[in-house]
């Protein structure tokens, strides 16, 4: 179980880069910050929105069927997919039945969940990623790092390389301005041949049956405008019960996200055109499973702003990436143990629970907490067996004050009279980085016990 | 009132003058203080690698160390919360209640009983100022910058009572030194990086005492501090407010 303990030392190796990545993502925090402070409401939102969301799900079953009924009587056609599979099943049919080859698809997590793009991929169709960050890690073949910021892995240097071979653009010119005008040029190719657009939803609204994406790059409504038919992949924990309800959320989205009032694009997809065709696929893959794990049901709440990440200290330095799951960062590392325990078994320990995820969480997750929970769980399915051992040996020593005592006399004299070859060497971890304490002649209770008053 | 100091196994065995200074200080302040001869530890270490129930027996230890207490006072934010958020997994007795709620750390203490009482000292030098994460996020003593509102420091409420200090702020306040406990040797790489930004940040502001409430957090940044040879000083706030000899 070292995985992520051994990814983050790979990725810590470039300092530069470590250095750079936790600044760039320190920047963002530091831009929530300031928008935050222009709600005084701020704290009460959270609250609202953390309500809202745990009465959807505590009526969740009633609420889709709302959402369900809704949408079809806007025209839309609701499928049900218990799984990532189901859902790749049924978006295979949707693109079979229309003959689409070409498909443009804004940006969505769940898709990335169910592992939509290589399965068509493998089926000979072109699927292309129109957000900015999503194309450039398509181009690159990796998954995203970061569920918003999908390339702040990688440096603008980086991209104009790529973009250099990929799109021919010009040797050397690494200017924002130019690059993305270069994926602007080649995007709108995509957008103009495309046969199907497929996004993400941010919320679905049960008393309207409309589905509402943000994006700041408007490629979602570009998509969904010129495609004669548009998919929407949907996760059932994303519905709100009423249209007025997203008051509050698109509120807390992008302050909570970029530090941006608003995304520039906050678009309500309800209705089809003449002639097109609308779907929304509702997506469960373990979420119903996890709606009945009282203790880990409120990580259903999650509106996916990666905020959590960009304040934790160890994502900034670790990277997205050392957290091998779709989802990284703290919300990630106790969304990961529900689906597979022994997989993603280090994932809760790739914290201090220094606790500021669940101070900028909008929706008020417990993140710490929970992430102490899954320790205690991930210890009781036996994957940590190497430590039990240990672990069994503190406890006995700690509840005897007397082999305390004695253990921590023989520990503070050797540490005084060994060699130092003995103290730091390569099986002491902690004299990699850092010199022990000096240890003193007498513990404190050895002063105490001459000196009490 | 009847206080009862518990003074965690590595401040123990490690930095006695800490526990030193702490006790001292609360005497001054005019507490009736015992510091139970049988006292080890929390359970933390056992409890935050996944081993909760491995922790039983050393809850269950320390409860019947301080149960007979009015109040039990500690040198440390990240024990306290651990004894007052995680002791559930124990019958919840009579005792174990009344542990649970009558736990304090220094600091929370102070400000609850004693700021205005404390004894006038004298210090010049620049400082820097480090609070605990778990104090800070998981006490309330102060107010991270994440919230809404103005960031506060419990630490400088606290110093603004010595005389001679000179404050200077860190960039980055309240971002976690990566102690984390058994992630000091879990997450070595990371853990490290952290203590190393940390100690960047106190090496611009000039500062020449990082100030905590925790020792845990300062013994890791010490042990990186001194790998660089650094001089700058680390010292828990006890020990400011009540000099006493350093180790003994």
């Amino acid at each position: 179980m070292t995985n992520h303990p051994k990814n983050a030392e790979e990725f810590i190796k470039d300092t530069d880069r470590v250095d750079w990545h936790d600044a760039a993502l320190w920047h963002v925090r530091q831009k929530r910050d300031i928008a935050v402070d222009t709600v005084p409401e701020w704290e009460e939102l959270r609250n609202i929105a953390a309500q809202i969301k745990a009465h959807t799900l505590a009526n969740l079953r009633s609420y889709l069927l709302d959402f369900e009924q809704n949408a079809m009587a806007n025209g839309v056609e609701v499928h049900w997919a218990k799984d990532a599979e189901a859902h790749n099943q049924i978006v295979l049919e949707i693109l079979q039945r229309n003959n689409v080859k070409k498909i443009v698809k804004s940006k969505s997590m769940l898709t990335e969940e169910c592992g939509l793009n290589p399965f068509l991929e493998g089926r000979d169709f072109e699927i292309t990623d129109t957000d900015l960050g999503e194309r450039i890690i398509q181009m690159r073949q990796e998954p995203p790092s970061h569920i918003v910021l999908p390339a702040i892995h990688i440096k603008k240097e980086e991209v104009g390389d790529l973009f250099r071979k990929e799109l021919g653009a010009e040797p050397g010119n690494n200017d924002p301005a130019y690059l993305t005008n270069q994926a602007r040029i080649h995007l709108r190719e995509k957008f103009l041949q495309c046969d199907a657009a497929i996004t993400g939803v941010n919320f679905g609204v049960a008393d309207t049956g409309e589905v509402v994406v943000c994006t700041n790059e408007g490629n979602a409504d570009l998509g969904v405008h010129l495609a004669p038919i548009t998919i929407h992949s949907m996760g059932i924990e994303k519905l709100v019960p009423r249209q007025k309800d997203l008051a509050v959320f698109i509120r807390l989205l992008a302050r909570s996200a970029t530090g941006q009032p608003i995304t520039i694009y906050t678009s309500h997809h309800k209705k089809t055109a003449k002639g097109a065709e609308k779907h929304i696929v509702l997506v469960d893959n373990g979420r119903s499973k996890r709606l009945a794990m009282e203790k880990y049901r409120s990580s259903l709440q999650c509106i996916r702003c990666g905020a959590c990440m960009n304040t934790c200290p160890i994502y900034r330095r670790s990277g997205g990436h050392s957290y091998h799951f779709t989802i990284p960062g703290p919300i990630g590392s106790i969304l990961a143990p529900a689906t597979d325990l022994k997989a993603y078994s280090d994932l809760p320990f790739a914290s201090t629970l220094c606790g500021s995820c669940g101070d900028v969480c909008p929706v008020k997750i417990d993140i710490p907490n929970q992430l102490y929970l899954w320790r205690q769980e991930i210890a009781e399915a036996g994957a940590l067996e190497g430590k039990r051992k240990s672990m069994k040996a503190a406890s006995k020593l700690l509840a005897s004050p007397r082999s305390y005592r004695n253990f921590g006399w023989l520990m503070r004299l050797g540490l005084r009279f060994m060699p130092n070859f003995l103290i730091i060497n390569r099986y002491n971890v902690w004299t990699k980085g850092r010199d022990l304490p000096k240890p003193p002649k007498q513990s404190f209770k050895d002063w105490y016990k001459k000196n009490q008053r | 009132m009847r206080v009862g100091l518990f003074i965690p196994c590595y401040i123990d065995q490690f930095y006695p003058e800490v526990g030193i200074a702490t006790y001292e200080l609360l005497i001054k302040l005019g507490y009736d203080v015992t510091a139970p001869m049988s006292a080890t530890c929390c359970g933390q270490p056992m409890a935050n690698s996944g081993f909760e129930g491995e922790a039983k027996k050393v809850y269950h230890h320390f409860v019947d160390d301080f149960a007979e207490f009015d109040a039990i006072v500690m040198p440390s934010g990240s024990c306290t919360m651990h004894v007052k958020e995680h002791y559930t997994n124990i019958n919840q007795t009579k005792d174990v209640r009344h542990v649970r709620t009558n736990t304090y750390d220094l600091v929370e203490f102070l400000i609850k009983h004693g700021v205005k009482k404390l004894p006038k000292v004298e210090l010049k030098a620049k400082v820097a100022l480090h609070t605990g994460c778990h104090s800070l996020r998981g006490l309330g003593i102060g107010h991270p910058s994440e919230l809404y509102g103005q960031p506060t420091s419990a630490l400088r409420q606290i110093l603004n009572h010595v005389k001679g200090l000179e404050f200077v702020d860190l960039d980055r306040p309240d971002e976690c030194c990566g102690f984390g406990g058994t992630f000091a040797v879990t997450q070595e790489a990371i853990s490290v990086k952290m203590g190393q930004d940390k100690v960047e940040d106190v090496k611009r502001t000039g500062a020449e005492i990082l100030v905590s409430n925790d020792m845990s957090c300062l013994m890791h940044i010490e042990g990186i501090l001194r790998k660089q040879g650094e001089k700058i000083k680390i010292m828990h706030i006890a020990q400011i407010l009540s000099p006493v000899a350093e180790h003994p």
